[in-house]
This record gives structure tokens, C-alpha cells and sequence, in this order.
């Protein structure tokens, strides 16, 4: 598996991987507005008033829990779903009122949706017969992106024949094909175990951006939102709550709900007033909106969490092994559980006594 | 935690030498666990089933070959028939054969042109009617053959004023009739390929409706749509009530008055009319279980 990896990197090279589009025209990677979308299902609604805007190359992840509006905007913006009110443009055009297959994008669905009666290089080439592209042409991109996916040896297998893994990869391959000016992928990856994912995952971003195509990507895993995508839009209610890099959601989110979805936080009791938590005995500053003064709950990192020689007492629990780093789960006296990010060189052993403190980063909270 | 839980207490049974399992698979069977019938009671349930179809076939074919009142066999009573000895006594036999094989394939043809595209509209865009068009398509169950006619008649005086009472106007009946088989063969064929899914990525990847359900639909259907049109004409070719109470002829009503002349080539009929329905049952089963290889 690798090693198909290894050579779809080096076969994927942006000039050879169909620099034009099926109308022969050079694409170009586009960008997307969507202002104050809304749409109704009879008297739910499921989109509030969404908006994002993407840049020409960037892939912006749709992060949120299930009900959240996530998909919604996806199929919105595919076509899939019409809109009740609201503008979506792409590269300043209005496609609101286009049909899907006039749209222009590749999608890639959850349930990988191969056509079951045809080969896989069969499916990679449905979308340039549909722009009416030569026979022989067809099938020279159509094996150049099979290949470049790693699965050039797989072509002539009908589409549920490979593993689930191959099956999404030659999905990704007949979206990539017709080298549209959006991507959209909808939780592409959630079927899969964690070893594939992760090298698909990696797959993907190395093909996007050497494609630079614009892409739409909708996941409810953290942890992926935050590896693959250039900016993560975490949704609740059918609304962006926040929309900014990897980086700043996690380390400075500007709610409470977004600290609570994109982090692995503690939630430590304490107390509120004037903008500064007072929680097991250290003062700390609040994290985004103002708040009501009173008793909250403060959500703390685990990195933000440090084991010391003289601090809050605490017994061991658990310790994982990360890799990199290490996870340490401790039990204050009052009762209290914290995970503990820190070095992997310094193990701890459950039931043994340590101290933890806080590192004193302005943190996010909630109303208790 | 959960992993050390896990690793703690593997499967009992794969830690077992074999005969072990193998013990313990009989002690839950005498405890009651299992209800499958042994291997002797399945031989003799099937077999007493195969006997009580295969006798009269048997007998069937025996009285095809039997020698008249001074006994014995021959051949004789098939080279009659097919070596066009009966002459014009035959002829009611072929006209209702022609009959049925042209009313088989109109009434194919229709249903499949009503009922598959009203199918496909209802999965894919009209969700809710979906109850209602399985109503209508299974209500010609509960109906008797009888009393569908008294409500045809009226109906088939205006179709022969358009169309003709030539027998093929049959069809429009057949339709009626075939639809409950039709449609559930071909419903389970829809909910088994998830055309709606189908249909999105098609359309996502630059289709129109017209080669999405063209392209990428209907060949998934393929196994629906034959095992509907199979049913269909194993219904249509052994339908009696309707064609007789309407005055029309086919196979059946053919063979009827041909069995008053001689028994030996109706029944020679009936003996091949239920090879070919077997063999369409046959062919149905292959589809099913092609069906079911290619899911899994």
C-alpha cells in the first residue's frame, strides 16, 4: 500500500494530469461564495443563514456533529439540494438555479456510488464521455488518474470487485478526472479503517494541491478536518460558527462550542468574574466572547495542563503512548479527571502521585 | 483501557484444539440452541415435495406416449403433432401458441414502459407517493379474475372500437394482472442498487437525466426488469379465465378445445408449457443468484 502511494505521488504530476477540462478549455481553480444560504425541509431548517467564502485552490473543511447543517451545504453547493433563499456564486457567477451536471464539479460521496456494472476504469471515464471527449483520449486520462491514484493495475476490475479503500480511490479518480473547478467530498473517508484513511487522507491533499482545485470537504472527525484542510469551518445549527486555519481554531477559538468540538479539552469547574476563571485554585483568563459572571466550566487543553514538582495533587490513571507525545489521564483529590499532554520520555505509572498546574493560556467556557 | 480489556479475554473457542470446539458446538445444539431440522429430515421433507410435483409431470408424459386403448408406447402422438399430421385439427393449438407469444411481448412492452419510468420518477423525486403506486400495483391481487372481467368488459367494448378485438388487445388486461409480480421483482432490484445515490453521481459527474437513467440506472435494473418481464409471460401463458370469459383465444383456451378433440395433443401441450415455465423459472433463479454474487 505504500508503495502504491509512493508511485502515485511521483505519477502525479499536475501537467500530465489533465491540465485542461472536458470542454478543452484550461482550468483554472475557482472561487465559491455562499451568502446567507437557507434552506427549508417543510418546517425544519436545516441551513440558517450559511455563508463561506473559499479561495481559488483552498480546501475548506465542513466540521461539525451530525444534524448540523454540514452536508446540507455541500449538496447546496453540488446542486443536489436546491436552496430556499440565499446566493451561491462561483467565480462570481450565480449557479443557484444551475442543474448539477452543469455545475462543473467532481463529487465524491460517502458511499463511494461506483457504477457497479462497469469497470473501474470504465467509471473514471464516464464524466469525459459525458463532455463528449475523444475515445482515445478518454481512456489515456482516465488511466493517467487511475494511475496517479495508484490503482492503474485495477482498471479492467468491475467497481465492487477491489477493497473499500481502492473502491473510494477510484471514486476520487473519476471526480479528479474531468478536472472540475470545485471538489466536493462528502465524509469520503468515515467508511474506511484508520490505516487506509490516513493514507487516503494524505493522497488526497498531495493530489489537490497539486491540482489546486477548489475543494469543498465534509467530515465530522476532528482530527482529519484538522490535518488535511488550508481552513476549517466548524457548523452548528445550520450555521458557521467559526471559520478560520487549523491553527486558530484549535488554539483560539472564539466559542465555547467550537473550543468543545475542535479540542480534546477538560473541563475544569470554577468561577467566573471579570473576564478571569478562578478554577482549582489558578486564575486564568477567558477565551472569546464576554460571558455571564458566575460558575462555569473552563475547557483546557491538554497541552495546557503540565506535570510539575509542586502543584495540584494528583494520582495516575492511564498513560498512552502517542508516538511523539504523551497522554496522561490524573485524578485530582477532589475527584476531578485531567489529561496531561506532555513528553514522551517521561512515563508515568497508574497509581503513582504526581502535581499537575495550568500553564496560565486564556481558555474557553461554558456556563455551568 | 479498552484494548487491555480486549487482550485480556480473547474468544474462548479459538483458544480450543478443534474437537473441543467441535464438543462444544453439539452441547449447544442439545441444549436446544439450534432448531435446523437434521439432514435426514430435510431429505425426506424434500423428496416427499418432489414427489408430489414430479408424479403427476410423470403421469403427464407417460399418457403422452401411451399407445391408445391397446397400450403400450409410442412416439407417435408427438410426431403427430410435430410433424403437422393433425393437419387443420392443429390449428386452434397454433393460433392460441401465436397469440400468447405476441400477447407475452406486448404485455411486456407496456408494463415495462409504464411501470419502470413511474418507478424510477417515485424513487428518485416523489418519495411520498411511493406507498400509494404500491397500493395500485398490488391491488390486482386481491381481486379475482372473475370479477376483474365484469369491470373489463365494459372497458374492452370501448378498446375494441379503437384498437380492433384482435386478441393482442388481451395485453391491456395482462398488464393489469402481471403488474403486483412486475412490480415487486423490479422494486427489490431498486432498493438493492440505491438509484438515488446512482443518480447524484452521475449527475455530478456531468450526465443528463436522460443518460443517467439510460447510462447508469437501467442497466443496474437489468436483473429487475428481466425477472419482471419472466414472470409476466409465465403469467400470461397460462392465463385462461380472462381470455375465455372475453371470447378471446390463446394457449390455454386453445388447448381446452383441443383436449376435446385429442386429449393427446393437448396434453402433449400442457407437458411443454410446463417445461418452458420451468425453464423461465430456471432462468429467474439464475438472475437471482447473479444478482446476489454481484452484491456480494
Amino acid at each position: 500500500m505504500t508503495a502504491l502511494i509512493a508511485s502515485a505521488a511521483m505519477a502525479a504530476d499536475p501537467a500530465s494530469l489533465g491540465a485542461t477540462n472536458g470542454h478543452g478549455r484550461l482550468a483554472e481553480p475557482a472561487t465559491v461564495e455562499m451568502v446567507d444560504v437557507v434552506k427549508d425541509y417543510g418546517n425544519s431548517r436545516a441551513l440558517s443563514g450559511f455563508s463561506l467564502s473559499m479561495r481559488p485552490g483552498e480546501l475548506v473543511a465542513l466540521l461539525g456533529p451530525s444534524g448540523c447543517g454540514k452536508t446540507t451545504a455541500l449538496r447546496t453547493l453540488a446542486g443536489l439540494t436546491p436552496i430556499t433563499t440565499g446566493t451561491i456564486k462561483v467565480d462570481g457567477g450565480a449557479v443557484a438555479h444551475l442543474p448539477t451536471n452543469k455545475r462543473d464539479m467532481g463529487m465524491v460521496f460517502q458511499s463511494y456510488s461506483l457504477f457497479p456494472h462497469m469497470t473501474a476504469i470504465q467509471n473514471v471515464e464516464y464524466g469525459l464521455r459525458m463532455r463528449k471527449v475523444a475515445k482515445d483520449e478518454r481512456h489515456d486520462r482516465s488511466a493517467e488518474m487511475l494511475k496517479a491514484v495508484g490503482l492503474d493495475a485495477l482498471g479492467h476490475r468491475y467497481a465492487h470487485e477491489p477493497s473499500c479503500g481502492q473502491q473510494q480511490r477510484v471514486a476520487l479518480a473519476r471526480a479528479l478526472v474531468t478536472k472540475p473547478s470545485i471538489l466536493i467530498l462528502d465524509e469520503l473517508l468515515s467508511a474506511l479503517d484508520a490505516k487506509v484513511r490516513v493514507e487516503l487522507r494524505e493522497l488526497i491533499r498531495r493530489i489537490q494541491t497539486e491540482l489546486r482545485i477548489t475543494t469543498l470537504f465534509v467530515t465530522h472527525d476532528q482530527e482529519e478536518a484538522l490535518a488535511i484542510a488550508d481552513r476549517v469551518a466548524v457548523m452548528r445549527d445550520g450555521l458557521s460558527q467559526q471559520i478560520g486555519t487549523p491553527e486558530e481554531l484549535y488554539s483560539r477559538p472564539t466559542s465555547a462550542f467550537v473550543a468543545d468540538f475542535v479540542g480534546l479539552s477538560n473541563r475544569v469547574p470554577g468561577v467566573l468574574s471579570a473576564r478571569t476563571i478562578t478554577a482549582c485554585g489558578t486564575t486564568l483568563a477567558l477565551l472569546g466572547e464576554p460571558s455571564k459572571d458566575g460558575p462555569v466550566v473552563a475547557l483546557v487543553l491538554p497541552e495546557d495542563v503540565m506535570l510539575v514538582d509542586d502543584g495540584i495533587p494528583a494520582v495516575v490513571l492511564t498513560s498512552s503512548f502517542l508516538g511523539s507525545l504523551r497522554r496522561t489521564t490524573v485524578r485530582l483529590d477532589d475527584g476531578l479527571l485531567l489529561t496531561v499532554q506532555h513528553d514522551v520520555s517521561d512515563p508515568k505509572t497508574p497509581g503513582s502521585r504526581v502535581s499537575v498546574t495550568f500553564s496560565g493560556q486564556p481558555v474557553s467556557a461554558l456556563q455551568a | 483501557m479498552v484494548t487491555a480489556t480486549l487482550d485480556a479475554s480473547p474468544p474462548a473457542q479459538a483458544s480450543e484444539p478443534p474437537s473441543l470446539r467441535r464438543h462444544s458446538m453439539r452441547r449447544d445444539s442439545d441444549a436446544g440452541v439450534s432448531i435446523a431440522p437434521s439432514p435426514a429430515t430435510w431429505v425426506v421433507v424434500l423428496a416427499g415435495a418432489g414427489l408430489f410435483f414430479a408424479v403427476p409431470v410423470f403421469a403427464l408424459g407417460a399418457f403422452t406416449v401411451r399407445g391408445g386403448q391397446s397400450g403400450g408406447v409410442t412416439l407417435g402422438h408427438w410426431r403427430d403433432l410435430f410433424g403437422g399430421g393433425l393437419g387443420a385439427g392443429a390449428k386452434p393449438l397454433t393460433d392460441g401458441l401465436q397469440n400468447s407469444l405476441l400477447l407475452s411481448f406486448v404485455t411486456v412492452i407496456v408494463m415495462l414502459a409504464l411501470l419502470v419510468p413511474a418507478m424510477i420518477l417515485v424513487r428518485l423525486h416523489l418519495p411520498r407517493p411511493e406507498k400509494v403506486l404500491e397500493f395500485m400495483c398490488l391491488i390486482p391481487l386481491t381481486i379475482p379474475a372473475v370479477a376483474l372481467v365484469v369491470g373489463l368488459a365494459p372497458v374492452f367494448s370501448v378498446v375494441a372500437k379503437v384498437f380492433g378485438s384482435g386478441s393482442w388487445t388481451l395485453a391491456f388486461a395482462y398488464v393489469i394482472v402481471t403488474r403486483p409480480y412486475s412490480y415487486r421483482a423490479t422494486q427489490a432490484n431498486l432498493v438493492a442498487v440505491y438509484v438515488a445515490t446512482l443518480a447524484e453521481a452521475a449527475r455530478s459527474l456531468g450526465a443528463s437525466w436522460v443518460a443517467t437513467i439510460w447510462d447508469v440506472i437501467l442497466p443496474n435494473l437489468r436483473r429487475g426488469i428481466l425477472a419482471a418481464s419472466f414472470i409476466s409471460v409465465a403469467v400470461v401463458l397460462g392465463e385462461y379465465t380472462i381470455a375465455s370469459l372475453l371470447s378471446r383465444t390463446n394457449l390455454q383456451t386453445a388447448l381446452v378445445l383441443v383436449s376435446k378433440r385429442d386429449p393427446y395433443v393437448s396434453n402433449i401441450v400442457v407437458l411443454l408449457s410446463l417445461l418452458l415455465a420451468l425453464a423461465l423459472l430456471f432462468g429467474l433463479g439464475r438472475v437471482g443468484t447473479q444478482s446476489r454474487r454481484s452484491r456480494s
